[in-house]
């Protein structure tokens, strides 16, 4: 299934849902998007991987790449996946100690504005 | 016996080509069902590090694929990078993965590895018998376990 991106905004927050699969083929678009938001100012991103059904490593380093950028300039970065196998790609690689995780949109949120996100 | 040999340009967007063939095949040679989604990433990323390496080094040459269902579901992902290529730099721990100072690509190739390393029990990198290049050789178990 082809990549799809959709951005709304939740208070503070930007959430971008993402859906279909994330390879190194669609991946360069996930970045394009990504930086888009930041450089518009957005802060706090949520990214939605809900209706993800192929993660790659590609797809993992524009993540992480997001995660860095955010963090530099103070932001936060938060993850939102409860999807037994790309939970265990991100146990695999170690990036669950890495990415704050979260199972829904709201717990995401939350976390965030209690502080304990990225 | 039956094997199928799949031979691409080293271009992203034929990644998932090669992805989509090979859990075809692994499915008819009857690799368990709750395996088809490593089989599918350990071929995604294999196929994925040999379209990098190629585009790397500015190679034309295809990326082979070879599947056969001899005995256990064997992949081959063969590449023509002139690189002496192992699975040693496999594992980044965590605060390596976040370091400001690590690229993107460096980050992807090893979080490749790691990804190749976890799902797939028998793997094998080394380099091809004749020439120049790596072979990534995956196998998976087929019939009832």
């Amino acid at each position: 299934m082809e990549l799809s991106l959709a951005t709304r905004t939740v208070g503070e927050h930007t959430v971008l849902e993402v859906g279909g699969e994330v390879d190194v083929y669609t991946a360069p678009r996930l970045r394009e998007r990504l930086l888009e938001l930041i450089d518009g100012g957005a802060r706090r991103v949520v990214v939605d991987l809900g209706r993800v059904d192929f993660l790659d490593s590609t797809g993992l380093g524009v993540l992480v790449g997001a995660l860095k950028r955010l963090r530099s300039a103070g932001g936060s970065f938060a993850l939102v996946c409860d999807k037994e196998p790309l939970l265990k790609i991100f146990r695999i690689t170690a990036l669950d100690q890495v990415f704050p995780l979260h199972p829904t949109v709201d717990a995401a949120i939350d976390a965030d504005a209690t502080g304990a996100g990225a | 016996m039956a094997t199928v040999k799949l031979s691409f340009s080293p271009a992203p967007v034929h990644v998932r080509t090669a992805r989509l063939v090979g859990v075809a095949v692994a499915r008819r040679a009857g690799v368990r069902e709750d395996l088809l989604d490593e089989v599918r990433l350990a071929i995604g990323e294999a196929c994925t590090r040999a379209v990098a390496l190629h585009r790397q080094y500015g190679l034309p040459d295809p990326v082979y694929v070879e599947m056969s269902d001899s005995g256990a579901y064997t992949v081959r992902v063969v590449d023509r990078a002139p690189i002496e290529a192992s699975i040693g730099l496999a594992a980044l721990p965590p605060d390596e993965l976040a370091k400001e100072s690590l690229s993107e690509d460096a980050l992807t190739t090893g979080v490749g590895f790691a990804l190749l390393a976890g799902f797939v029990e028998d793997l094998q990198v080394r380099p091809v018998d004749e020439g120049v290049g790596t072979e990534v050789r995956m196998v998976w178990p087929v019939g009832r376990a």
